[in-house]
């Protein structure tokens, strides 16, 4: 039982993805099967929130940022792809059929350049800011402030250049992704399955990096930066390797969410959307490895379901069991499991004598 | 070999009060050094501005590496370890995880993404050198007092330093663990630098090869422990008469002291 211990995650891991890949397609609609893709998109930022908020005790409360930055990469470049080669978008012109595309627009034309850029524009964004940010210990609730209030300017800028971004109404009806007709049933299954493979592969890296000697000085850093100091690390490097990490997962997310949504526009990326993020991490349980998924994706099927069929009633429910989690289950619903499962852990291990374990494992840890 | 620690004229002010006023020591390796002192002596102060905690001014030289002006964790990686008064290891974690992130300041960044397999035999030896065998997989936020201070000296002693600081290491340890302390340091102090901030006067005259005793910020008498305990000036600073005081009333004002500061400390809880 203890040799299996270190690989249970792994198996559970094993588990998601068949339900994934291979039941859900078998077994759901067309529309129930758009609506999990939608789910597994906030799951992957959720599990990168789990890695910086969790792990690494960065309260990351505008991951509508990067989830932004992958999401208008992504748009920019359908929306050129349905408007078809040396052609504006439809909304540039109406609002001025001469003006030329703006310049920031036609990179997006190359599908490899808009691939490169989903992931390395959050690496750029994060790290810099990142690093501004730890090297000068900023943290707490500054740093939960300072990184809202940026998701809240993004939202704004974008609202404001109607004319680059297309503004409030933000960009939609693509019909193309990649060459796939999206209309297409067939191409909307293999959109979902690249989303699910993605919240697959988050979850892997996530796993990796919190067995790994990293995840532990994550931990260490979490609960005692000063201390990790004093043993000759420097914590804001540590610190930004999550909050990259994190960047990188939101913004993947923010780009499986086009294609599978059909719409990006600034709501998707302001306060209130970053706030759901965390709301998803936080029920689910942020310190651990499944808690930020499967959070993510309850707050995801509450808001499609219950969220349009009683939209004033859902706030107030998502807002009670929000208050309730916080104050029974501080680490969220998987620490139910958690501390079921130690209990008899210990009643069991109690009277034997302590074993030397060669490769002891991380405990999920509880605050 | 590694050289010794010479503090220069080491001065830190906070805001205009001057909490070290041009204060010079050395420590070599093969002595347990003790610095000692009243409360608000600027002991802690002083190993706050060796290890880069607070700024200083003058000169703090490891061997020929001047110290001062450098950033806490690379000081660490020159050889400079330190304990501090409360013991501040990672309660969430285990006694082994604690000496491995301890043991792993010269790790390549990549080999940290990887799982930790096995213990290293430094971390293995230091086990063996603080007695935490037997609690190597105790989460360390459950160890005793004292297990807790030796498992700081632990991580310093995997990360190979040149220097070790302790701040007051034995402070609400009971009899035999101060014994214990105290052989261990000796043991430690063979190869390296061992420089101690203490208040306990009993500890001090059991372990101290030299001591600097240092009073509103200036050192006031150094030497060996009989040459101090019959210095005047320190009889005066402990008892605040001249002349009349006797070793053992000294040692029994410095024993009160102690007491409370302990008490203070635990409050403090910092």
């Amino acid at each position: 039982m203890t040799r299996l211990k270190p690989w249970l995650p792994l198996i559970g891991i094993g588990v998601f993805a068949v339900l994934l890949l291979v039941v859900a397609p078998a077994v759901l609609s067309m529309h129930w099967i758009n609506n999990l893709g939608k789910y597994c998109c906030w799951a992957i930022a959720a599990v990168g929130i789990g890695l910086a908020w969790g792990r690494g005790g960065m309260l990351v409360l505008g991951q509508g940022v990067f989830f932004g930055l992958g999401a208008y990469a992504m748009a920019m470049h359908l929306t050129l792809e349905t408007a078809g080669p040396d052609s504006l978008p439809v909304f540039m012109i109406l609002y001025d059929p001469t003006a030329p595309l703006p310049a920031f627009w036609e990179p997006f034309r190359s599908d490899t350049f808009t691939l490169v850029a989903i992931v390395l524009l959050p690496v750029i964004v994060a790290s810099i800011l990142g690093y501004a940010l730890f090297k000068r210990r900023v943290k707490g609730a500054y740093f939960a402030i300072l990184t809202q209030a940026l998701a809240v300017a993004l939202a704004v800028l974008i609202s404001s250049t109607i004319r680059e971004t297309g503004g409030d109404t933000g960009l939609s009806d693509f019909k193309y992704f990649f060459g796939f007709v999206l209309d297409d049933d067939v191409n909307k299954i293999m959109v979902f399955m690249i989303a699910a493979a993605l919240l697959i592969a988050c979850l892997l890296v996530v796993w990796q990096l919190n067995r790994s000697r990293y995840g532990e000085l994550l931990l260490a850093t979490r609960d005692a930066e000063e201390r990790v100091r004093f043993l000759g690390y420097d914590p804001a490097n540590i610190k930004l390797v999550a909050f990259v990490v994190a960047a990188v997962m939101a913004s993947i997310a923010g780009a499986m969410f086009v294609p599978i949504v059909g719409i990006i526009t600034p709501a998707e990326i302001g306060a209130p959307a970053s706030i759901l993020m965390i709301a998803g991490v936080a029920l689910g349980g942020r310190a651990s490895l499944f808690g930020p998924a499967l959070g993510a994706m309850a707050i995801g099927w509450g808001q499609s379901s219950l969220g349009s069929s009683w939209p004033s009633g859902w706030i107030y429910i998502l807002g009670l069991v929000f208050i309730l989690v916080t104050l029974f289950l501080p680490m969220g619903l998987s620490s139910l499991l958690g501390r079921v499962k130690s209990m008899v852990w210990r009643s069991r291990a109690t009277p034997t004598a302590p074993v030397v374990a060669s490769a002891p494992v991380l405990e999920e840890v509880r605050r | 070999m590694t050289g010794s620690l010479v503090v220069t004229d080491l001065r830190v002010e906070f805001d205009g009060f001057v909490a070290v006023g041009g204060v010079s020591f050395d420590a070599h390796p093969g002595e347990v050094r003790f610095l000692i002192g009243p409360n608000g002596a600027g002991k802690t102060t002083c190993i706050d501005a060796i290890t880069g905690l607070s700024k200083g001014s003058g000169s703090v030289k490891l061997g020929d590496q001047e110290l001062l002006g450098k950033s806490v964790n690379r000081i660490v990686r020159q050889g400079v370890g330190r304990t501090f008064q409360t013991a501040s290891v990672f309660e969430q974690l285990s006694v082994v995880q604690n000496l491995d992130i301890a043991a792993g300041l010269h790790r390549s960044s990549l080999s940290l993404l990887r799982a930790r397999r096995g213990i290293d035999p430094a971390i293995e030896s230091a086990l063996e050198e603080t007695g935490l065998s037997m609690e190597r997989e105790t989460p360390a936020g459950i160890l005793s007092h004292g297990q807790k201070q030796w498992l700081e000296i632990g991580m310093m002693l995997v990360q190979e330093p040149r220097a070790l600081l302790l701040d007051e290491p034995v402070a609400g340890m009971s009899q035999d663990e101060r014994t214990a302390t105290g052989e261990l340091l000796q043991r430690i102090a063979q190869r390296r630098i061992v420089l101690v901030v203490e208040h306990d006067m009993d500890f001090m005259r059991r372990y101290a090869s030299r001591v600097t005793v240092l009073h509103q910020g200036k050192v006031l008498s150094e030497g060996a422990v009989a040459q101090v305990q019959a210095d005047p000036k320190v009889q005066e600073v402990y008892l605040g008469t001249a002349g009349a005081a006797t070793t053992t009333a000294m040692l029994a004002v410095a024993d009160t002291t102690t007491a409370v500061t302990d008490a203070a400390t635990q409050g403090e809880g910092a």
